[in-house]
């Protein structure tokens, strides 16, 4: 290679050496990188250990169907389990998520689709807000207006025009119950979903819009058969956003829900999710043996339905996406 | 000649920003219109005037009338989705809707219940993928997705997608701008042969397409019209400084 006449040879060492260096540098950087890429797959892992490890003493003594299927619930008498809390976290998990989807869908698919530049910019940051609550002062609000609407209003109306399916009879009129819970859940993870499921419509091309509207297709009719088979596997992934944020929700739902540890049958009897039992608990009753390894069981059954809930999610979408 | 569109007067804004100013003109009954002028000239917004398009912008404001066969598009009673029917538009890049290669041309034809009965829509589609020139290409593949076609396949199936709702007017932003030589030669073929049935009306950037397409031409220069003519005349002798220099490659 011919030699740069005004490149001395001290000059090209040196840019010899800053060439390594450069190199060093970006070897350096992206070990780096993939450690810090896979500390939250370590954390999920050393998190499942760790509540293994301390919920041993009670998975050791038991057999695990037991712990998963059994309905009794006395600590003090060395009985502990599961059942109604993990049916209590799936019923207010189900009711809070089949309550939010439908409007969600429709917000967003108004502001996506319909509204003006000027509603959208008016409606986006009262979302934003909506989702900034705190889920305490959202408990608070159940407490005091879901839970007597529940007790007064919704729960007597539904007795009396359909109390004879044992899903919407009513057989504990208190107001605090799996409907009380689920409508907070669903509140508050509306502006989550909405954001989602919008920003999915805002992806899909202006073109394709216009392709069918140029036809003569209203909009309307264009949301349904060319946009809405488009965004579904989007939509589905909002679904699960929202769903794994509810399961794992506690304050808001817990101040509502009752805390009865009892398998409910009916939207208006009260349930006792497990991160309720979890907050509800820790830190009391330690003098009681096996409460404290009974609790990280808790925990870790509640982990476990999330993993699974997600995985179940990615094989449904990659499915549906194929 | 008879006009099939008239547009008098049309003022179109985006927000403050004026894109159109006071256009007046007729565009002739089953022949080959092209607009052409430097880019940012209005020729798009032009066109999508006639197929009121240009709603779809926020903040677009619109004066004056737009006559279709002598109804204003624009009047208040008028209902778009029936203008849209009317008068159909080729985008500028093929857009395939998701859905199978059949669909597609069935599409407009099942939101408007063009047909009764399953056999009947058959036939259409079979006959409208022949007017675009794509059946002898798909007709073993009819019902795979549209986008395994090719970009100028597509394009062709996006036109045998407007013929099918049967318009009158046939609009094309650049239709062919996207497309590699020889599918832009399908598409000017077709467009060619099929002006004796409809009003084209075609926007292009490309001096040497109006040539070989125009029956008659609008030239446009920062929203308003300078000159429109028969395309034989205003080719060769142009009236207006602007146009002669356009048709120079001056600017």
């Amino acid at each position: 290679m011919a030699q740069n006449p005004i490149q001395s040879a001290a000059t090209t060492r040196n840019q010899h050496v800053v060439a390594v260096s450069r190199q060093r540098t970006d070897t350096w950087v992206r070990h780096v990188f993939f450690v810090i890429t896979i500390l939250p797959i370590g954390l999920i892992a050393v998190v499942l250990i760790g509540l293994l490890y301390r919920s041993w003493p009670i998975l050791s003594r038991y057999p695990f169907t037991d712990l998963l299927f059994g309905i009794d619930w006395k600590p003090s008498e060395g009985r502990f389990g599961f059942y109604s809390f993990i049916v209590g976290t799936v019923w207010v998990t189900v009711v809070g998520v089949g309550l939010a989807i439908p409007p969600c869908i429709l917000v967003a698919i108004y502001l996506a689709e319909y509204a003006g530049a000027r509603t959208r910019l008016l409606a986006k940051p009262i979302l934003d807000v909506l989702a900034a609550i705190p889920p305490v002062v959202y408990g608070v609000w159940g407490l005091l207006a879901v839970v007597p609407l529940v007790e007064t209003m919704i729960g007597p109306w539904s007795q009396r025009l359909l109390g004879f399916w044992g899903l919407f009879a009513v057989q504990q009129p208190t107001g605090f119950s799996v409907l009380a819970g689920g409508i907070v859940l669903a509140i508050m993870i509306t502006p989550l979903i909405i954001a989602v499921v919008f920003e999915i419509f805002n992806t899909v091309p202006v073109d394709l819009r216009n392709a069918s509207l140029a036809v003569g297709a209203t909009r309307w009719e264009t949301i349904r058969r060319v946009l809405l088979p488009q965004v579904m596997p989007g939509i589905i992934a909002a679904i699960v956003l929202g769903a794994s944020r509810a399961f794992g929700e506690t304050i808001a739902v817990l101040m509502v829900v009752g805390n009865i540890a009892q398998v409910p049958h009916s939207l208006f009897d009260a349930a006792y999710p497990l991160p309720a039992l979890i907050a509800n608990n820790y830190g009391d009753m330690m003098s009681i043996p096996l409460y404290d390894a009974a609790l990280l069981c808790a925990a870790l059954i509640l982990l476990v339905i999330i993993l699974l809930f997600n995985i179940m999610a990615t094989i449904v979408l990659k499915r549906f996406v194929k | 000649m008879s006009a099939h569109i008239d547009v008098t007067n049309l003022n179109v804004f985006y927000g403050k920003q004026q894109a159109l100013t006071n256009v007046s003109i007729a565009i002739p009954r089953q022949q080959i219109t092209v607009i052409m002028g430097p880019s940012g000239c209005g020729k798009t917004t032009l066109l999508k005037s006639f197929n009121r398009f240009l709603e779809l912008t926020d903040g677009t404001t619109i004066t004056g009338a737009v006559q279709v066969d002598g109804q204003n598009i624009y009047a208040g009673d008028v209902d778009v989705t029936a203008v849209r029917k009317r008068v159909g538009l080729l985008a500028q890049r093929p857009t395939p809707l998701p859905m199978s290669i059949y669909d597609n041309v069935c599409y407009g034809m099942q939101i408007h219940q063009m047909r009764t009965n399953k056999a009947d829509y058959a036939v259409a589609v079979q006959h409208y993928l022949e007017l675009a020139g794509l059946w002898e290409e798909v007709k073993t593949r009819l019902h795979e997705p549209a986008t395994s076609l090719s970009i100028g396949q597509q394009q062709r199936l996006c036109l045998a997608r407007g013929l099918a709702v049967e318009p009158e007017v046939i609009l094309g932003d650049e239709p062919t701008s996207a497309l590699d030589p020889i599918s832009s030669q399908h598409i000017e073929k077709r467009l060619l042969e099929l002006k004796n049935q409809y009003t084209t009306v075609i926007v292009t950037h490309t001096l040497r397409q109006a040539k070989r397409l125009a029956d008659y031409v609008i030239f446009m220069y920062m929203g308003e019209v300078v000159e429109a003519g028969v395309a034989r005349e205003l080719f060769t002798n142009p009236q207006q400084e602007r146009t002669r220099q356009y048709l120079e490659g001056v600017f």
